[in-house]
């Protein structure tokens, strides 16, 4: 008669906690165990560059055999994945982050745009060729209880990939699956259990261990803490950041939990609808976000320690439902929700422009909360007698896929560089 | 083991007690591999108008606690012991026909998960008006229609006169919940129950979902107990808190006395394991070590000791064999803790704090 499962009723006894001492760590141990929040290497080159991706999934009629429209997952987003760091991607529920995933990991073939990883093209190569590469890039799944074969044992579950791809000979399995299952934190010796012997976050740690097996360049963690309770979230924060540090891993973490996003990711991409509308380092994102939809989503993360202190924060409140991926807006995705939207946001779609050294915002009124500017700053793109050509501004810093060395300065409406404003690139 | 706790909330009352009187609460469930203690004497109360927030992980007992006050556990599967008032009238042992009486009426809950909880063959205003007029039962089809597209509207269900008639597959995630919440109000009950509300919701809709839940708080002054994992929700929105672990309440007491000195390592290690998203980015995020404990076979003593990182500073084997009172901590004013530590405001500010959010311990700088 209830619908709320009854998780007392149900629990397994839980295999025995890891260490073999029942004594709990003492508090400094336990701190010294843990990591501040992944830090920026700015030089880091990348080691996946996705270029104008785009997935549209056909809406087939069940009377014509016709495709009559198609769900536009992703549509066109571009970014980089630094050597041995993180990007994080978030967003609401339906805005593509996980197709996302599933596109790097080749789950699904793009219908357009390229991924460019170690040299190959993830997003054209065949299947044959893939099969190599996918040891490089390999993924964390989000539910532990529905991504692990309940009968496989765990010994199975990890060794699978060891197997499938040769990388060891067939009698070092098992030891190497033991080795792995140390690495994340569990009982070498549980190999032969079952999954439903093991709570959550342990079930979690063999996830991981199976991605781990085949040591990738790149792991696709795809919500990988929202299914487990919050004091097991931070174990397995704790140890992702481990493994980055131990094996130098690139993450691409996609998640809908700000604030644990900003704590692994250094670099955070923002996706609505598709569209990735701002991309920048953590300190700009949270400190300085420019774009509407990326403020109302970090005013409405419930925040306990503003609340404890003083009261809580002005919440900018978006009304009604995202639009459907079918049929988006015209222009700006975002205009049907936005508090700022004008007549221009239903007409042209903004460029995704640099707007700081390590900041990109897609808004035609980008602009710090509170302060954003009366007059488009895309205007020069849209003026009469516009530049023929790239010549303005706007289009200058909204070419590249990365970062680049020039951005518009939004005060001033000029080129800036490391150097200062840039010489020549007047556009007004 | 049967001391009355004094309430946290003072001044409110004085019409002849609280709206809910949770006292001793224990409930067990006998299963095949023993005997199960979800809730073991828990003890809490409910002023009208106020919110009760309830936090602890999965097992804790949470959620068997709050449904015991609607009276849905199976008489034949469940022991419980104890007594729940709601109002002034005792649930524990009550007939069926009691519970009928008060169920939807004056108590009501909204669950976790809409899309489960709604019957999917059935037009939201039909499912509506049935609750309705199961405790309105002079009420014609048309009137509960009518009363069913009002509170759609109250809720924020745009056109809801034609809403009204869709079925819940044809709502969204938030609109589902707005309609769950709807239902729960449609008999305008002293006391709702709403169990993990926004959990499978995003950030901007759970943002709606509490601003309505407090709105129509103080529409309609009923008295809310909101179950949540979530510190970050309770800290938004709830009176007073009630943190539980193992089927017992283990810190209870003002919101932001529990968020701003909290005084059990338990909460510590809720607290620093969410990190927050305006923090200093060089806080840590520190996890509980274990596993939550089997209701089966709890651990003796305090049943937090074996996942404790403070148990050390306790002298003797004190946590391994006694079990804490909830009792008052060393702040008064309402804050009860069940903890052996003698001292846990200094090791919090001083150990803990430092490491969670380096930019509130700095001194002076907190408060």
């Amino acid at each position: 008669m209830t619908s709320t499962p009854h998780p007392d009723a149900v629990d397994p006894a839980p295999v025995d906690p890891a260490p073999a001492d029942d004594a709990p760590p003492e508090f400094e141990e336990l701190v010294a165990q843990t990591h501040r929040a992944t830090t920026l290497d700015p030089t880091a080159e990348p080691v996946l560059t996705v270029e104008n991706l785009q997935m549209y999934f056909p809406l087939r009629s069940p009377l014509v055999r016709r495709t009559v429209g198609y769900v536009q997952a992703v549509d066109g987003i571009s970014f980089q994945v630094p050597r041995g760091g993180s990007l994080g991607l978030v967003g609401e529920s339906g805005c593509g982050k996980s197709t996302t995933g599933q596109l790097i990991t080749r789950l699904y073939k793009p219908t357009k745009g390229s991924m460019m990883f170690e040299g190959h093209d993830l997003a054209t190569v065949g299947n044959r060729a893939m099969k190599p590469l996918r040891r490089d890039v390999q993924m964390i799944f989000q539910d532990p209880y529905s991504s692990l074969n309940p009968r496989h044992t765990v010994g199975t579950i990890v060794g699978t990939p060891l197997r499938t791809h040769k990388v060891v000979p067939k009698n070092k399995v098992l030891a190497r699956v033991r080795e792995l299952l140390e690495v994340v934190g569990l009982n070498p010796e549980h190999y032969n259990r079952y999954p439903n012997e093991f709570s959550g976050g342990q079930r979690q740690r063999i996830g991981i261990a199976r991605a781990l097996a085949l040591q990738p360049k790149l792991l696709v963690a795809d919500e990988p803490v929202s299914a487990l309770d919050v004091s097991i979230q931070a174990q397995v924060v704790n140890l992702l950041q481990d493994l980055q540090q131990e094996f130098g891993i690139a993450y691409l973490f996609i998640a809908h939990d700000l604030a644990v996003v900003r704590h692994v990711c250094p670099e955070v991409a923002v996706m609505y609808l598709g569209k990735i509308v701002e991309i920048a380092d953590r300190e700009s994102l949270y400190e300085h976000a420019h774009h509407p939809y990326t403020q109302a989503l970090l005013s409405a993360v419930p925040d306990v320690q503003q609340a404890a202190v003083g009261g809580r924060r002005e919440r900018i409140m978006l009304t009604g439902d995202v639009p459907s991926p079918i049929n988006p807006p015209s222009g700006c995705r975002f205009r049907t929700r936005c508090p700022i939207a004008q007549e221009i946001c239903a007409r042209h779609e903004p460029p995704l422009m640099q707007i700081g050294p390590r900041h990109k915002v897609a808004c035609h009124f980008a602009g710090e909360l509170g302060d954003h500017p009366v007059q488009p700053v895309t205007a020069p793109l849209y003026a009469d007698g516009a530049p023929a050509g790239h010549a303005d501004p706007v289009t200058q810093v909204s070419s590249e896929v990365g970062f680049g060395a020039r951005w518009l300065d939004l005060g001033t409406g000029e080129l800036r560089g490391d150097g200062g404003k840039v010489a020549g690139a007047a556009g007004h | 083991m049967t001391t009355l706790m004094p309430s946290p909330t003072f001044g409110a009352g004085a019409d002849g007690g609280p709206l809910l009187a949770v006292e001793n609460l224990t409930v067990q469930f006998p299963t095949a591999d023993g005997l199960v203690q979800a809730v073991s004497d828990l003890s809490y109360t409910v002023e009208q108008g106020k919110t009760l927030g309830i936090v602890g992980e999965s097992g804790s007992g949470k959620s068997v606690s709050s449904m015991a006050v609607l009276g849905l556990h199976d008489a034949h599967s469940a022991r419980i012991a104890g007594s729940i008032k709601v109002a002034g009238e005792e649930i524990v042992g009550a007939d069926e026909r009691t519970m009928r009486r008060l169920r939807g009426n004056t108590v009501a809950m909204i669950f976790q998960d809409a899309l489960a909880a709604l019957h999917p063959f059935k037009r939201i205003g039909k499912q509506l008006g049935e609750a309705y007029r199961v405790h309105h039962p002079d009420a014609t089809k048309r009137e509960a229609r009518r009363r069913a597209i009002q509170m759609l509207d109250r809720v924020g269900i745009p056109q809801p006169d034609s809403r009204v008639d869709d079925f819940p597959h044809q709502f969204s995630g938030g609109m589902r919940q707005r309609a769950m919440i709807a239902m729960g109000l449609v008999n305008d009950p002293a006391l709702l129950i709403a169990d993990e509300p926004t959990t499978a919701l995003d950030v901007t809709v759970q943002a709606q979902i509490l601003d309505l839940l407090q709105d129509l708080q103080r529409e309609f002054n009923s008295g809310i107990i909101l179950i949540t994992h979530d510190l970050g929700v309770v800290a938004e929105v709830a009176d007073d808190v009630l943190v539980m672990y193992g089927g017992r309440g283990v810190e209870y007491g003002p919101c932001r006395e529990i968020l701003v000195h909290p005084q059990m390592p338990y909460t510590w290690g809720l607290l620093s394991s969410v990190p927050d998203v305006h923090a200093d980015p060089n806080a840590r995020m520190i996890p509980i070590p274990g596993n939550p404990p089997s209701l089966l076979d709890p651990p003796g003593g305090c049943p937090f000791h074996p996942r404790c990182a403070h148990v050390h500073k306790v002298p003797g084997d004190l946590c391994r064999t006694a079990l804490p009172d909830l009792a008052p901590g060393p702040r008064g004013g309402g804050h009860l803790k069940r903890c052996h530590l003698v001292d846990p405001e200094q090791i919090y500010q001083a150990e803990v704090l430092p490491e969670i959010a380096p930019d509130l311990s700095e001194p002076g700088g907190e408060q």
